[in-house]
């Protein structure tokens, strides 16, 4: 069986400039979500509490409402999370509450359970607390952000070592694409931005590099193979070549990231949903991005040769 | 020759199956509900104590699977959780004090895979359920405190030479002793230097005010945040051992903060208030008589070398200044009753040092009245810069008349309840803070979410894998097959050195799993293609399996390098759940190099090697 023809032979670079632009397009509506609505950011990087109870019956909102307004948390949010019997709650941290402020904060979650306990007559399940200072949350939210751009510093040093230092920026540059691309659908949507979601980002880094590596070998295996064809037409027949190879190997990473997304339980959602955001455009990216932007550079020919990566003189005359 | 093998390749695939098979085993054993009883201070667990316990679980008809005494704990394994509960209150009875017990899972792995290292993997809280909490320890107070008592010792030392001196004031990380003339100053500095060598000091003049300044080097501050810092782990692991968790984790990260991890717990409110507890005792005898207590307090000057406190009851009383005892010198404690009164007591054991000063105090003031001092240490509220502001609430708990003479063993009552009394008496025991802790971060999850994240982790998995392998059979035929043989391979291997490391997983870990699943076929899938293209331009079959692997091998490598440099990233810089991601995600990467590249050319090598193909199935 085979999905796309031997033969295949579509002139992807034709269309590159159409192709920016329209990447073009979608980064300002991200860099602008991202500047007007900002991420969601979840508790672990803003610092706050979150309770998850889990009720032995369908509850409506409205009475866990009232029964957190009784208790003195009227400022609480209250979600559904996942069924009808499971309720997030959700509080910014207690800054200057005045007396036993940090021990307040820490001792947050306890108080709400015993509130929506009572009110329940004892059938409520705590079944998760998260409790993070607003200091650890700036914390890691630093740490996230310089772990982001380590990799990509990494990556650069890595693909211009290996292949050539067009090749590296065109790499970073579509890895750059990606990370604003579903970081900024994420500002758009309001989903909210946690720790998995970031970690998920940083996969989608490395996914999407895997990506862009393997068409990247077939455009320097190409150059040193073909005797003839200018740049563009040696990208083209590189990238229809590894075609087959890109819908396969994307496409079952789709399969699982959807098993996840459908069956993970909802506390891998952001998670899955950045990483099938980030499969897709990570695979769109490497052909009009990377490969673009390579092109765009000047790669050429005599840039791929052999010779300094071998390390072997050629002394033929 | 192409496409063979030669027969140590295929042994070292079968053979790192055949371990990787042998160390995932023990994952499959079911885990039973099990007590574990430990002594509190590194007391033996012995025979007669298995003994007893096994009677006292016969005696209440509960039914167990085994018992066994390992070197430093009794394990009772029961078949259902009821019975380890049930079993729980049966052991509690005739448990004695110094021993404690914890319930918790623990996999019944036959003796010879336990003799080769065969380890179940662990389980992140986030999948067994537990409590998380990171501890910031107050650095600043550390200081403070040691600075606090370097005043106190200097104060002796200059009393014990008989140096006059004005004023010493604490201020920053040292000592300002004010003097009034040059002459004492100068005696007073060299006393000083001598007698504190570890401190440095400095000496400058103020108009009429000649000051001697004690204060701690860069390095000396350093040590005393370290030994801050050691020694509230050493408290906080008593506290923790006392609460009978099993398999507690606690850990410094970072220069002033300390993790503690502890799997199942149940009840958060508890632990918190435990670990971050402050509370302990002062003996101080009482001056005067309460009237001169109302007095001082309606007036508002307190006597020469007493002090004002209150009784719980709100009634005012005056303390002679100098301490008796503290908590530090109490070596153990315990609670029980009052055998006369029926009231809640606190039974306290001092140290030598304590022990002499409470002969020497109780002997001389025989009839006197002597008061316990409850003290806890509570924020009160921040200052500006939003760093939280505390003070040492306290409380006069008792007041008694000294009947006799008493040293080393005594005991004191006048708390609320008997549940306020086990918890002083276990803070006592467990010693005091070296400096107050905050909770910076918490999370729990019960045991309920933990069992559904397990169930949605392995459904997730399942069906991800059946669905790609179901894709590459139809797609790749023969070869596709190959492929799913290194997937399931890779799994097997992903567990085994996950149960060999002792790593632990968790949700973003099986997360990491799925996510390699997906990612190990593109190995297999680059090859795959790579023969197809080789077929298609008309060369023999053995020829373009050969060319397939050959060339395929570089964009491979490369490919799995840049996703390890990711993962590596990942680990370095991230916390917690994202380090387990990049685990599993690293060890994914490797794992699959070996199946996808070596595993599955081993199998193709034995189907179509050494012999004619005229048509491969791909």
């Amino acid at each position: 069986m085979e999905i796309v023809s031997k033969n295949l032979n579509i002139d992807f670079m034709r269309v590159r400039k159409a192709a920016v632009g329209l990447s073009v397009v979608w980064l300002l509506v991200a860099a602008v979500a991202l500047a007007v609505r900002g991420l969601n950011f979840g508790i672990d990087f803003t610092g706050g509490t979150l309770i998850e109870v889990g009720y032995q019956q369908d509850v409506e909102l409205d009475s866990v409402r009232r029964a957190l307004a009784d208790g003195g948390f009227g400022g609480a949010a209250v979600q559904r999370f996942g069924t009808l019997r499971d309720v997030l709650i959700r509080l910014a941290p207690e800054e200057n509450a005045g007396v036993d402020a940090e021990a307040a904060n820490a001792q947050l979650s306890d108080r709400i359970f015993n509130a929506l306990n009572t009110a329940a007559q004892g059938q409520v399940e705590l079944r998760r607390v998260e409790f993070v200072g607003p200091q650890v949350g700036d914390e890691l939210a630093e740490d996230g952000a310089l772990a982001v751009l380590v990799s990509l510093i990494a990556v650069l040093m890595y693909v211009a070592m290996r292949f050539e230092w067009r090749f590296a920026v065109g790499a970073v540059v579509a890895l750059a694409h990606d990370v604003l691309f579903t970081v900024g659908l994420f500002a758009l949507l309001q989903i909210e931005f946690d720790l998995p979601v970031l970690a998920a980002v940083l996969a989608v880094i490395g996914y999407s590099l895997n990506d862009t590596i393997v068409i990247f070998d077939r455009v320097r295996e190409n150059f040193r193979k073909m005797r003839k064809g200018s740049p563009e037409e040696i990208i083209n027949v590189s990238i229809n070549q590894t075609m087959a190879r890109t819908i396969m190997t994307s496409g079952t990473t789709l399969v699982v990231l959807l098993a996840l997304f459908f069956l993970g339980g909802e506390n891998v959602h952001g998670f899955s949903l950045a990483l099938i955001v980030g499969v897709v455009i990570g695979t769109y990216s490497t052909i009009y991005v990377a490969s673009a932007v390579a092109l765009w550079l000047g790669v050429s020919k005599a840039d791929l040769m052999p010779v300094k990566k071998e390390g072997v003189v050629d002394d033929r005359p | 020759m192409l496409n063979y093998y030669p027969s140590w390749k295929n042994l070292l695939v079968a053979g790192v199956l055949l371990v990787g098979l042998l160390y995932a085993l023990p994952n499959l054993f079911s885990q039973d509900p099990v007590i574990e009883i430990t002594g509190t201070r590194g007391e033996q667990v012995g025979e007669t104590l298995q003994q007893n316990i096994l009677a006292a679980l016969e005696r209440a008809q509960i039914t167990i699977k085994s018992s066994e005494l390992k070197a430093d704990r009794l394990q009772v394994r029961f078949r259902a959780a009821e019975d380890q509960l049930a079993g729980q209150d049966a052991i509690s009875k005739v448990l004695p004090p110094e021993f404690t017990h914890a319930l918790t899972l623990s996999p019944d792995i036959p003796g010879w895979l336990t003799a080769i290292g065969g380890r179940p993997m662990n389980l992140g809280l986030d999948l067994r359920g537990g409590i998380h909490v990171l501890i910031d320890v107050d650095m600043d107070a550390a200081i403070e405190k040691t600075v606090e008592r370097h005043a106190g010792n200097i104060r002796t030392a200059l009393r014990d030479e008989k140096i006059r001196y004005v004023t010493v004031k604490e201020s920053g990380n040292g000592v300002d002793v004010r003097f009034k003339d040059a002459a004492s100053r100068d005696q007073a500095e060299k006393v000083l230097r001598s007698e504190f060598r570890d401190l440095a000091t400095s000496v400058r003049d103020e108009g009429e005010e000649f000051y001697v300044r004690v204060f701690m080097s860069q390095d000396e501050e350093r040590a005393a945040r370290r030994l801050a810092l050691e020694q509230n782990i050493t408290t906080l692991r008593n506290r923790v051992n006392a609460l009978g968790v099993a398999e507690p984790v606690i850990q410094q990260q970072g220069d002033r903060r300390i993790v503690v991890e502890l799997p199942g717990v149940q009840d958060p409110g508890k632990v918190k208030d435990l670990l971050g507890a402050t509370a302990t005792l002062e003996y101080r005898l009482v001056h005067g008589d309460p009237g001169q207590a109302f007095e001082a307090e309606s007036s508002g000057r307190v006597p020469a070398g007493a002090a004002l406190y209150h009784e719980r009851n709100g009634q005012p009383i005056l303390l002679k200044r100098q301490v008796i005892v503290t908590g530090d010198e109490m070596t153990s404690a315990s609670s029980g009753f009052d055998q006369q009164s029926g009231q809640p007591a606190v039974y306290v054991n001092l140290d030598s040092k304590g022990a002499r000063r409470m002969r020497n105090v109780t002997t001389e003031n025989v009839g006197k009245p002597m008061a316990v001092v409850f003290k806890e240490k509570r924020t009160v509220g921040r200052d500006a810069e939003g760093k939280p502001i505390r003070k040492w609430v306290e409380e006069v708990i008792n007041v008694a008349t000294i009947r006799e003479a008493f040293g080393r063993r005594f005991q004191t009552t006048g708390l609320d309840s008997a549940q306020e009394a086990h918890q002083l008496a276990l803070l006592l025991r467990a010693g005091a803070l070296a400096a107050p802790i905050n909770i910076v971060e918490e999370r729990t999850i019960g045991p309920s979410l933990g069992q559904d994240n397990i169930d949605q982790g392995m459904v997730s998995v399942a069906v991800g894998l059946l669905a790609v392998m179901v894709v590459m059979v139809v797609y790749y035929k023969v070869f596709g097959m190959v492929a799913n043989l290194a997937l399931i391979a890779n799994l097997v291997l992903i567990v085994a050195v996950l149960s060999m490391l002792q790593a632990t997983l968790t949700v973003p870990g099986i997360a990491g799993i799925v996510l390699t699943v997906g990612m190990a076929v593109d190995a297999n899938v680059l090859i795959y293609e790579r023969i197809r293209e080789e077929l298609s331009i008309g060369s023999t079959p053995q020829a373009s399996i050969h060319a397939g692997y050959e060339r395929a091998f570089s964009s491979i490598l490369d490919a799995n390098v840049t996703t390890l440099i990711a993962a590596v990233v990942l680990f370095s810089i991230g916390s917690g759940p994202v380090r387990g991601f990049a685990v599993t995600l690293a060890i994914g990467i490797a794992t699959s190099m070996f199946t996808a590249l070596m595993g599955t050319r081993a199998v193709i090598n034995l189907v179509y090697g050494r012999k004619r193909v005229a048509k491969l199935a791909i």
